[in-house]
């Protein structure tokens, strides 16, 4: 053990709100792990103009401070989807039959970088990166091989993909149709939320515009074909895997939602249609409260953004149904094992948050993908929360704290300021196209490396209790993954009707070219013709690289 | 005559996006009175040697957490020796297996930086592969 004693040495901090310092506190100030900072005590006094009617409400009930549905977790627990993905589809397909058979209730899928960016796995590009981060997915072909023997009716899957989205969503939607699943049952996730790629994960391809068009197509699409899959996963994990605060990761996300929402009413679709199938994604990040009350101001504002800002009548558009994952840019390499801490902690606020479905990291991620073994464990300690702590036996078990209700109304706050600053922007692509969340993000998380260097924030094991360790063992891809994927891939364009895949091709890049004005219109929404590519085998590579000789690339002013 | 600032390139070779570390060394190395170029995003080894040659820098500071280290370090010290550039000084930050570090140095990588390593301690190593060297112009 290292580090110099901290308790008791430091003069007390100035008086918060008039109140006075009862005792000496052993650091002069005290904020959450995003800088927010916290004062002593909290009291009757902090929710003065707080109404518990108005603000608090009932689980399952207007303003769902408290939860969206009435009974909580006594009804049903969250879905315990834990991300997998590595190698070959054989890997993964091998890894996602080990996880339902070990209790997990939901698949979730990570595709490695060249899918991610629509590249083939044999694409020059793609070298040494076939199968790392994720599955390597270049063709139907490979996604009947990840979901071999699963019936894509019976389980819910969720897809992190973003910029090729479309193309993979049809690919999977093509094996449901060849294992006899009827769309109309499917359910699941797509992440395909693009805006947080340019703000803060960079997993982009297209230009802005016609990336909007490809996620306002999968919506409309979804609307009428696929009613209980969520056509998109509106994701703050990545803003906050980027750096940012608590607030920013709150309030970037729904101001994304809210350009989605605006795209879709542009197509002409009707708020009722597609609001009820948006999905959310949040980080658990360290600081249990703050977390705790970003869930519950999540919720708060956005049936306020549904109600007032698109006046959406049907109650199932106010509700935020959201995932969660921990924060893997809390995970250490030193002391990996601490890791297991760290993500029960986490993992509990996401719970004591409400949140509907949740991933958990495993303690070796900060060195690799993880082992079978150490994502058994975090899918165990998921288990523990949901059967052995007893929290899932009351809703919103904070509800009426002065600490979480006073912490839920300053963040709601926060982001309320940051989303009129967007609009004042002209909105979120504006926005980034002018850096702004970019900038906000990299000053925070510059900020927090310094308090870190500096160790005004103490990281367990990194910057103080550091101990001498021996290195832990890590999950190994098999190097064979890419010359598998190669081989796979020069039979696959052999053996298909080559002659079909291009009229496939053609159809698709007409139909890019053509702008679609309104709902309905002939050639408008690509999602049909990426579906009949991807039926023909045509291979992901091809699919956006025809979209990408009509919208052309992004490239972004990078910021530092 | 001024003291000529030591330069560093900051690359982020590879398909992954994740620039927070890239960004935030950058914002360190810059603060430590350093001259910084950040090539942005997806940068090929071919790319990453042509500007440090352009740029004429000392120091290279690769970000990768993608796995891909294996393909893109030997790579990128080929092409620098082969134009000429042996002296700069190469260093990666990133998710980087114990296991692969020994290859890396042995490839001619000067140092790791694995997670939770303080900036202060990227600007001393640096400082201490660049003492001297810019004096003979």
């Amino acid at each position: 053990m290292s580090g110099k004693p901290r308790d008791n040495e430091r003069s007390p901090s100035p008086p918060a709100d008039g109140r006075t310092i009862g005792n000496r506190e052993r650091t002069p100030k005290f904020t959450t792990v995003s800088g927010y900072p916290i004062r002593q005590l909290y009291t009757q006094a902090d929710l003065a103009q707080w109404d518990a009617e108005r603000d608090l409400g009932l689980p399952g009930e207007l303003p769902y401070t408290r939860g969206i549905h009435p009974a909580m977790y006594r009804s049903r627990l969250w879905t315990m989807r834990q991300f997998a993905g590595f190698g070959t589809a054989e890997d993964t397909n091998a890894r996602f039959r080990y996880l339902l058979s070990q209790g997990q209730t939901g698949l979730s899928v990570a595709f490695d970088l060249p899918t991610l960016m629509g590249y083939d796995s044999d694409d020059p590009l793609a070298e040494g990166e076939v199968g790392k981060c994720g599955v390597a997915i270049s063709s139907l072909a490979d996604m009947e091989a990840l979901f071999d023997s699963i019936p894509l009716a019976d389980v819910t899957t969720s897809m992190t993909i973003n910029s090729p989205a479309a193309a993979i969503w049809a690919m999977y939607l093509a094996v449901a149709e060849k294992q006899g699943a009827d769309w109309k049952a499917l359910s699941g996730t797509l992440q395909n939320d693009i805006l947080k790629e340019y703000i803060a994960q960079k997993e982009y391809i297209y230009p802005p515009e016609p990336s909007m068009r490809l996620v306002t197509d999968t919506i409309e699409f979804g609307a009428e074909h696929t009613p209980k899959f969520n056509p998109i996963s509106i994701s703050g994990y990545h803003i906050r895997e980027a750096g940012s605060t608590a607030i920013q990761e709150l309030a970037f996300t729904l101001r994304d939602g809210i350009e989605y929402v605006e795209k879709c009413l542009e197509r002409g679709l009707e708020v009722a249609e597609f609001a009820p199938r948006l999905s959310f994604f949040f980080n658990a990040h360290n600081d249990f409260f703050e977390e705790i009350a970003k869930y519950r101001a999540a919720r708060r504002i956005w049936q306020r953004v549904m109600r007032e800002r698109f006046g959406a009548k049907n109650p199932r558009s106010w509700t935020l149904r959201f995932h969660t994952q921990t924060a893997g840019c809390s995970l250490t390499a030193q002391q990996p094992y601490n890791n297991v801490a760290r993500t029960a902690v986490q993992a509990l606020a996401a719970v004591l948050g409400g949140t509907q479905s949740l991933h958990t990291n495993s303690l070796d991620e900060a060195w690799a993908l993880p082992t079978e073994a150490a994502a058994t464990i975090a899918l165990r300690t998921q288990q523990i929360i949901g059967y052995e702590s007893g929290v899932t036996n009351t809703a919103d078990s904070f509800g009426g704290s002065y600490f979480v209700e006073t912490l839920t109304n300053e963040i709601e706050r926060g982001a309320e300021e940051y989303i009129a600053k967007i609009d004042a922007l002209g909105g979120m692509v504006a926005a980034i196209e002018r850096g702004y969340p970019q900038r906000e993000i990299a000053d925070a998380a510059y900020r927090y490396q310094v308090e870190v260097d500096a160790k005004d924030k103490i990281v367990v094991g990194v910057n103080d209790y550091l101990t001498e360790e021996k290195p832990i063992e890590i999950l190994q891809i098999d190097p064979s993954a890419a010359a598998r994927q190669s081989e796979r891939l020069r039979r696959l364009r052999a053996e298909r009707s080559n002659s079909q895949v291009e009229r496939s091709l053609e159809g698709l890049r007409k139909a890019a070219a053509h702008i679609p004005v309104a709902a309905g219109q002939a050639n408008g929404n690509l999602m049909p013709y990426l579906y009949e590519a991807a039926k023909a085998y045509a291979t992901l590579g091809e699919m956006c690289g025809a979209l990408r000789q009509v919208f052309g690339a992004y490239e972004e002013v990078a910021i530092t | 005559m001024p003291e000529r600032k030591i330069r560093v390139l900051i690359a982020k070779p590879g398909l992954d996006g994740h620039d927070r570390g890239a960004k935030v060394i950058a914002r360190a190395l810059r603060d430590a009175g350093m001259e910084v170029i950040y090539t942005g995003l997806r940068q090929t080894p071919e790319m990453i040697a042509s500007a440090a040659v352009q740029e004429d820098v000392d120091v290279i500071g690769l970000s990768i957490l993608s796995g891909a280290h294996n393909t893109i370090c030997p790579r990128l010290m080929e092409l620098l020796r082969a134009k000429g550039m042996d002296d700069v000084t190469v260093v990666i930050g990133g998710i980087i297996p114990e296991a692969d570090i020994a290859a890396l140095k042995q490839a001619g990588i000067a140092e790791i930086f694995l997670p939770g390593t303080t900036t202060q301690a990227i600007v001393d190593f640096i400082r201490s592969r660049t003492a001297a060297p810019a004096q003979q112009g």
